[in-house]
């Protein structure tokens, strides 16, 4: 109880007291500062809350995250499998990957609009090309784990082409490909909002650019909570999708 | 030492027809030389045949020739007196590690392939009869919705050995299948296994290097050894169930193996 509820209570309320303290100095400065505090924050939330612009933002950014999130699995699964099962292929790219997905995807941006024009294309190039990467290198090592006893049995059961994969293959990477879809979802969440700040009318990165000009800083304060709570919804719900697929 | 009861059950094992029978089998991987080379050995229904020999005699591979899973460079395995070409539907195997798929709970694991394309067709209720009777014989009952990771190794090789019964194997190949337990589970298992096949009329070829093991379980024990791998020698073990009670033909019998293994690897 107290390790589980209070312990995470009592950090979570030292952040917010450090926040008072912190925006309070800063309005000592600049009177205008005043609006990052916790009490305007928490209001304008509660206001955005029960308001419908920040529900379209935050069901704009979600789907997003979803066709971003789908594009990296499309691509990502069956390259991670030729990855897995080719140790040529896997000699061949692999250099090329570890370099490819050290470059910070918000890079390609400019290259993104110029290609692909303004709008939500880019941003779903954007999130997919951050997400590729653990999905891809999961998937690799779930095929490379395989017990391959599960391969022998397939086989003394004269399993078809199709039975193996199916039965033994598909699921028994499945945990690893779920470990790269929550690596992925952590990725994409943090690509999102700096990705939706250039060329698209909404969304959560939109959301904060517009009220940094429209001066409502608490508006701004009340997003970022959004976009951290949200986050940590996303993380929770592919951590326990893990889980029950393991039953651990 | 020779019980009437042990001598009778022998000579019905030797009257009885073979369900496998390996002729003149070689094994080579590519560039080095042959693992083994003309190796003959026949297992009788209802017979319990321990494959003994030290590690890397090629034991192992011996056996995934004779259950079809690889083909040999030389000679002929028959099952049930057709010649094999893949696995035959009336065997099973069960390996050292359990193996178990761990995203299907203990009944799912057990029933595991009875329903793909090749396996001999029989009816839903049919095969739910034969993975709860599995479960059932091995002590299970009650872990049915249970999954791999709740299990405890001695648990999860019953489940194993579970899956390999439902398949109804005329012939059960069992590769060290307890060499990863502890003492005390291992014996137990040891124990059960004797049972098991029994209850279930299956002939087992048990592969070990554990001598104890082998003079424990089976009705006869075949020794390999040397470089390329041969059959070395053969033991019809005729000492009555439970052999624990009878220490002195054991200790007898454990001798004269120690003995042929000194002489196989001069």
């Amino acid at each position: 109880m107290v390790a589980n509820f209070l312990l995470p209570l009592a950090g979570l309320l030292a952040a917010a007291l450090l926040w008072a303290v912190g925006a309070g100095w800063l309005a000592s400065h600049t009177p205008v500062a005043a609006s990052f505090a916790p009490a305007p924050a928490f209001e304008a939330l509660l206001q955005l809350l029960q308001g419908r612009d920040l529900w379209t933002h935050v069901g704009i950014s979600l789907q997003r995250v979803g066709i971003g999130l789908a594009i990296a699995l499309v691509l990502g699964i069956p390259l991670g499998v030729l990855t897995g099962l080719s140790k040529w292929f896997s000699r061949t790219t692999t250099p090329l990957f570890q370099f490819a997905r050290m470059i910070s995807p918000l890079s390609w941006m400019p290259l993104a609009v110029m290609v692909l024009g303004v709008g939500d294309a880019p941003v779903y190039f954007l999130l997919a090309f951050a997400a590729v990467w653990p999905i891809l290198l999961n998937t690799a090592s779930g095929v490379a784990q395989l017990d391959p006893n599960w391969l022998l049995l397939a086989r003394s059961l004269s399993a078809t082409r199709s039975e193996t994969i199916l039965r033994v293959i598909l699921p028994g990477i499945t945990a690893h490909i779920l470990t790269g879809v929550r690596l992925a979802i952590g990725i994409i969440w943090i690509v999102l909002v700096p990705a939706e700040m250039l060329g698209v009318s909404a969304g959560l990165g939109y959301f904060i650019l517009d009220s940094r000009d429209r001066l409502a800083y608490s508006d701004l304060m009340a997003a970022i909570l959004v976009i951290g709570f949200l986050g940590y919804l996303l993380d929770h719900a592919a951590r326990s999708l893990h889980r029950r697929w393991l039953h651990a | 030492m020779n019980s009437p009861l042990a001598e009778a059950e022998i000579a019905e094992a030797g009257r009885a027809p073979a369900v496998l029978e390996g002729r003149g089998l070689s094994y080579a991987h590519a560039g080095v030389g042959p693992i083994y080379d003309g190796v003959s050995l026949t297992v009788r229904r209802r017979e319990i045949v321990a494959l003994l020999g030290s590690s890397g005699c090629g034991k192992s591979t011996l056996l995934r020739v004779l259950a079809g899973l690889e083909k040999p460079a030389a000679g002929e395995v028959r099952f049930l007196g057709d010649a094999l070409a893949e696995p035959h539907p009336r065997s099973a195997l069960v390996f050292q590690q359990p193996s178990l798929l761990p995203w299907l709970n203990l009944a799912g694991n057990v029933g595991f392939g009875l329903d793909f394309a090749h396996q001999p067709k029989a009816a839903k209720a049919e095969l739910a009869g034969r993975v709860a009777a599995a479960i059932e014989v091995v002590g299970l009952v009650g872990r049915e919705a249970a999954y791999p990771s709740q299990l405890s190794g001695g648990m999860a090789q019953r489940a194993a050995l579970a899956r390999a019964l439902a398949r109804q194997p005329e012939l059960l190949f069992a590769d060290e299948p307890f060499s990863a337990l502890d003492a005390i589970t291992r014996a137990e298992m040891q124990a059960l296994l004797v049972d098991v096949v029994h209850r279930w009329h299956s002939a087992v070829l048990l592969v070990t290097h554990d001598i104890d093991e082998a003079i424990l379980v089976a009705d006869r024990i075949v020794l390999m050894g040397g470089r390329p791998g041969r059959l070395v020698q053969e033991w019809t073990v005729d000492i009555p169930r439970p052999r624990e009670d009878f220490p002195e033909a054991v200790s007898a019998l454990r001798l004269a193996i120690l003995a042929a293994l000194r002489h196989s690897s001069q």
